[in-house]
């Protein structure tokens, strides 16, 4: 019952964000004008960038939750296990080779995919994955794409430097529905594979002999996590570039107001995030209208006081 | 009283080196068996073994006969639960949540807890005196309330056997006595087998029926506590000198420490 009220608190945000996010951009369309016919593109554009920050929301929140409880660590985020340089680094290579930019979002999706095999192979000992080589080679792996990409930048010159920005800044300016339904589909069903996981990763989160002793193989589905994670992250990267902070602040704040439980942590995340992408995206549009400022300098400049405020609180995350 | 798990010629341990050297143990059911042995004697180490946190290298472990390496885990961890000696995470769980996560052995994957659950969570918090920090976050505990609290979720799985890894390492003489008799009441009136490892000797001795003295990797005496507590074992496995003579109450071996210096 406390928590049904709380979802439903949530959901009537998400619904009023929505609706500012489609009343409000460069162009204000009042509310009742918004089904007219001569705003149909306007609307049409305007909801497929609402769509899309839903999806990126509620899929960096999960996969944010999930990591942060598998390696036990709360500055855990999507991107730690080096898909935001992998998929940058597969970016500005497209570029400069000079291919179409139809194939940029295929290419970032492989770049994601092959850092976090290579992290993933890097971190293993035995067979076993340590939380701790995991971060490391993460962080390794992140170092030595990110001044790959600045030295291809500096030998290539414009071309490359503006595939970068967008892809390291991110931006939900998305044209092709076709694109933002093919990346739905695996971003959708992953949260739902964390989700089955709920139970199990509040045992994991006790530490990982505490989870074996209650019946969890802690290897197995770790490995099945950073899968999912992994191929939601290279997903979103494909549509929206890297959008930072967004997967490590709402998780940390929700913490706070309904506790550590994943059963209901994941789902209230998701919606929280998803309101909070939306309103940094009308933001990004609105703030310096008709210029366009990178949702990921948003989200930063936002989360990162907030984020602050939560350390100095000295609230347990 | 028939065997409950039977520890075969076991080895095991971390890196190359074993330090669990050829371990043979039975625990009969309904036992109160305390572990005992100097620091790095491989106390844990053959705890972890028997609760699959590490693999056996040689040897079996067998639970009612049946191997437990080839025990579907959550079966297993129906049947075996393990308290340590705390918790410490960053994820601050309110109690009710740590002890209802004991039930995850006897859910499916989506099957969340259910009034049954419930009611089996409040039942073991009465049991360890509990009841009353239910809604309290687990960091917000002193060390002797979050050790019954861990527990109480170790009861909570149900098991037949309880495997304890110091449990009153951090508590006070009062809750270390307190802990200790809910064991002992456990074993007796509701056939719950135990087998804990234990620092103080005199605890060991006053609780358990049985004692088994570890000493680099193996047995070095196992019976009940007046034949594994005399002075000649002390002596030889922990080197130091001690007087042994009668807890009165008790009339268990009681062990006296002898200070070099005075």
């Amino acid at each position: 019952m406390y928590f049904k009220k709380r979802f439903v608190v949530l959901f009537f945000l998400l619904g009023l964000a929505v609706i500012s996010g489609l009343v409000k951009g460069a162009v204000k369309i009042p509310l009742a004008d918004l089904l007219l016919k001569d705003n149909q593109a306007i609307f049409n554009l305007r909801l497929l960038r609402i769509a899309a920050a839903i999806l990126v929301g509620s899929g960096l929140a999960a996969s944010g939750i999930a990591l942060q409880a598998i390696l036990r660590n709360p500055l855990a985020e999507p991107y730690l296990l080096g898909t935001s340089s992998g998929a940058g680094l597969a970016a500005v290579t497209a570029a400069i080779l000079g291919l179409s930019r139809l194939y940029m979002p295929l290419a970032a999706f492989l770049g994601a995919m092959l850092s976090i095999i290579l992290v993933y192979s890097l971190a293993k000992e035995r067979g076993l994955i340590a939380d701790k080589s995991l971060i490391l080679s993460g962080v390794i792996v992140s170092v030595a794409f990110s001044s790959i990409i600045v030295f291809l930048v500096s030998l290539f010159g414009n071309e490359a430097m503006h595939e970068m920005n967008w892809w390291l800044w991110g931006s939900l300016q998305v044209y092709d529905y076709k694109l933002l339904t093919l990346v739905a589909l695996p971003v959708v069903l992953g949260i739902c594979g964390i989700y089955l996981f709920a139970q199990d990763l509040n045992a994991i989160s006790l530490g990982e002999e505490e989870a074996v002793h209650l019946g969890i193989n802690t290897q197995a589905i770790k490995k099945i996590l950073i899968l999912i994670t992994a191929v939601i992250t290279a997903s979103l990267i494909c549509i929206c570039g890297i959008i930072g902070f967004v997967g490590l602040i709402v998780p940390h704040m929700m913490r706070l107001v309904v506790g550590p439980d994943h059963k209901i942590l994941i789902p209230v995340t998701c919606i929280a995030a998803s309101i909070f992408v939306v309103l940094c995206d009308l933001l990004s549009r609105t703030l310096f209208a008709p210029v366009e400022i990178p949702i990921g300098v948003i989200t930063a400049i936002i989360g990162a006081p907030v984020f602050i405020i939560l350390l100095k609180k000295g609230k347990r995350i | 009283m028939s065997e409950l798990l039977a520890i075969n010629n076991v080895s095991g341990g971390y890196y190359k080196e074993d330090v669990i050297k050829g371990i043979s143990l039975d625990v009969k059911e309904g036992d109160f068996l305390g572990i005992i042995g100097p620091n790095g004697s491989g106390k844990t180490t053959l705890l972890r073994l028997a609760t699959r946190i590490l693999p056996l290298r040689k040897g079996e472990i067998l639970y009612k006969d049946r191997s437990i390496s080839a025990m579907d885990l959550k079966e297993f961890c129906r049947r075996v639960a393990f308290v340590c000696q705390d918790i410490s995470t960053d994820f601050s769980f309110t109690v009710m949540e740590l002890v209802l996560m004991g039930r995850i052995p006897h859910l499916k994957r989506l099957q969340f807890e259910g009034r049954k659950d419930m009611e089996i969570a409040r039942e073991k918090l009465f049991l360890t005196d509990t009841l009353s920090l239910k809604d309290k976050r687990i960091d917000e505990l002193s060390a002797g309330e979050r050790q019954r609290v861990i527990i109480a979720r170790a009861l909570a799985q149900e098991p037949e056997l309880l495997f304890l890894d110091e449990p009153t390492a951090h508590l006070d003489i009062g809750h270390q006595v307190q802990t200790l008799d809910l064991l002992k009441k456990l074993n007796r009136k509701n056939g719950l087998t135990i087998v804990m490892i234990l620092h103080d000797l005199n605890l060991a001795s006053a609780y358990s029926n049985r004692i088994a003295l570890l000493n680099k990797g193996v047995i070095f005496k196992e019976g009940r506590p007046e034949e594994v507590l005399t002075y000649q074992n002390i002596e030889t496995v922990y080197k130091t000198i001690v007087l042994v003579n009668n807890n009165s109450i008790t009339g268990k071996p009681n062990v006296v420490l002898v200070p070099g210096e005075k």
